[in-house]
């Protein structure tokens, strides 16, 4: 048993690690359902990568990455919908213009500065194993915020998952919800990028929700079963990196992307069993029509 | 033998513009400025039933999205309830035409159904006994209530369409928007639908539906027929004639001889809807 639990017994840094994960976990489990059922994952992978410029200058000129990295997220956003309301072209084709463009911009300052490789690598992969104190409880309140404002928001945030045509007929302004849920993205994002990197950051909020929408019967039931996948992979990838020296925040990606791939098996055996059952048993089509 | 959804009273000149539920002028309707019908002149009074007939592109969606509030109209006016399109959310109910999506969120049909009485409730709104009991009453009155707690993604595509219409129903609005909704329905979820329309215009509420069943027209107290244009307005023994039947779906048979055209619609549609007048 020692090899599960003194890792975090014996080291302050690995409890702090864990809090860390656990909280990003919560919130990106809640910002990820929504993400994953309203389809919104390519945005999410673009803020991700398109914060990079926001916190490299601010890296440069001295000022909290985490601002740098709001700006960036809203620069994104703001972008996005410019170019959808102003031109014929589909928001794919907007999001991955700046997502391009953003990433490119940041290389670009990164290439400027020559101090910037050891911070460069800390903003990519984060510094989960170094955590502070302070960057905890920004995570805490910044969860806290995500999951108080997506209580609030579910009823339009489902209706725009269910039809958007229906939430604005029912009196809910898709314009204004969508934005919200935009906007949770990007803080999710952005108060994540410390923990685990703005590479990764994408990783905890799309694989934990994606296994979980595979089983899921419920909204509630996936955002639980999500942060419950969330935090188990940040457990096994704390550990793996403890024991094998691996890359924390890598790991912990790592290890969620396969426990996406184990619900699916899972999931595909048991639907198997299901539908050999099934049709061993007469069926009651008077309500199936179409 | 065809019985109409509700007798209504005859229309008066009086009761237009304040009473109606409904009331267009001179309306164009379309996307981006780009008018798809132009000049339509509409009356719904309470408790009455329009059926907007015609092939897909002709308008029926585009119309009934204009109502809903969802296109604002190119020109001319247009008031619902006597408010401008999408003011009233509480007392309009809308069913869009749903395609089959790739993904099916994880929700069962009973809180599919639940989703009609947000408007309501609003954000923080508690859900109380009453909102129960809606729910449960439309999917009984969809003959659904044994799949409450089945998950959606189990759902045929008959059943699925059941469960927006109970999700319609337990909205308890006053003008009810249905973009067709027999769409996926079998012969029974068809007279089914029938019955519990005539049941909604007793409650007081008005219905306009968008079809290309000409059955389905003919129990309502208006027809409207869209070929990108208004072809006929008004009653639908006025209204259901050879003549603007194959002017309404003309084009989607592309047939040069009249007989044959006839016979198709005939075949199509059931011999009363191409002599109403010998039906009266």
């Amino acid at each position: 048993m020692d090899i599960f639990i003194t890792p975090f017994l014996a080291n302050e840094f690995m409890i702090r690690a864990l809090l860390a994960g656990f909280l990003v976990s919560i919130a990106s489990a809640v910002v990820g359902t929504f993400m994953v059922l309203r389809g919104l994952a390519f945005i999410g992978d673009a803020l991700a990568h398109g914060v990079l410029p926001g916190i490299a200058v601010s890296i440069l000129w001295g000022f909290p990455g985490i601002l740098g990295a709001a700006i960036g997220a809203v620069v994104m956003i703001g972008g996005i919908s410019l170019i959808t309301q102003h031109s014929r072209l589909t928001s794919d084709t907007a999001i991955g213009l700046l997502f391009v463009g953003m990433l490119a911009l940041g290389v670009v300052i990164v290439s400027r500065g020559t101090s910037f490789t050891g911070d460069l690598v800390r903003v990519l992969f984060g510094e989960i194993l170094g955590i502070s104190r302070q960057a905890l409880i920004i995570q805490a309140s910044a969860s806290l915020f995500v999951i108080v404002t997506s209580m609030l928001c579910v009823r339009p945030f489902l209706l725009l998952c269910f039809s958007p045509e229906q939430a604005e007929v029912a009196g809910f302004s898709v314009r204004i919800y969508h934005n919200i849920m935009l906007l949770l993205i990007a803080l999710a994002i952005v108060v994540s990028f410390q923990t685990v990197g703005t590479l990764l950051v994408f990783g905890m909020l799309l694989a934990p929700a994606s296994a979980a929408a595979l089983v899921a019967r419920r909204i509630g039931s996936m955002m639980i079963l999500s942060a419950s996948l969330g935090t188990l992979s940040v457990y096994l990838g704390l550990l793996l990196s403890y024991h094998f020296d691996l890359a924390a925040a890598a790991a912990i990606v790592v290890v969620a992307t396969l426990v996406f791939f184990v619900v699916l098996a899972i999931q595909n055996i048991r639907s198997d069993g299901l539908s050999v059952r099934r049709s061993r048993i007469p069926h009651d089509h008077s309500l199936e029509e179409g | 033998m065809i019985t109409r959804l509700k007798r209504a009273d005859k229309p008066s000149n009086a009761s237009i513009d304040r009473n109606n539920q409904v009331h267009a002028d001179h309306l164009d309707i379309g996307y981006e400025g780009v008018p798809v019908v132009r000049d339509l002149e509409l009356n719904l009074g309470p408790k009455q039933a329009l059926a907007v007939v015609g092939i897909n592109g002709s308008g029926k969606s585009t119309l009934l999205k204009t109502v809903v509030g969802l296109l604002r109209p190119v020109s001319g006016t247009i008031a619902i309830l006597g408010k401008p399109p999408g003011a009233l959310p509480k007392r309009i109910a809308y069913l869009s035409q749903f395609h089959a999506s790739g993904f099916v969120l994880p929700l069962r049909a009973a809180d599919v159904v639940r989703m009609g009485r947000f408007t309501a409730l609003g954000l923080v709104g508690r859900i109380t006994q009453r909102d129960h009991d809606l729910v449960a009453d439309a999917m009984k009155r969809m003959q659904i209530e044994h799949l409450a707690e089945a998950p959606l993604r189990s759902l045929s595509g008959g059943q699925m369409q059941r469960v927006y219409l109970a999700q319609v129903l337990c909205r308890q609005a006053d003008l009810l928007v249905l973009d067709e909704p027999t769409a996926g329905l079998d012969v029974a979820g068809k007279n089914l639908f029938e019955q519990i329309m005539r049941a909604e215009l007793d409650r007081g509420a008005s219905l306009i539906t968008a079809t290309h069943d000409i059955q389905e027209a003919m129990v309502c107290d208006q027809v409207m027929l869209l070929a990108r244009r208004v072809v006929a307005i008004g009653p639908p023994e006025k209204v259901l004639t050879s003549e603007a039947l194959m002017e309404t779906f003309g084009m989607v048979l592309n047939l040069k001889s009249k007989e044959l055209c006839l016979a198709v619609l005939e075949r199509e549609c059931g011999h009363d809807c191409i002599n109403p007048a010998e039906n009266p």
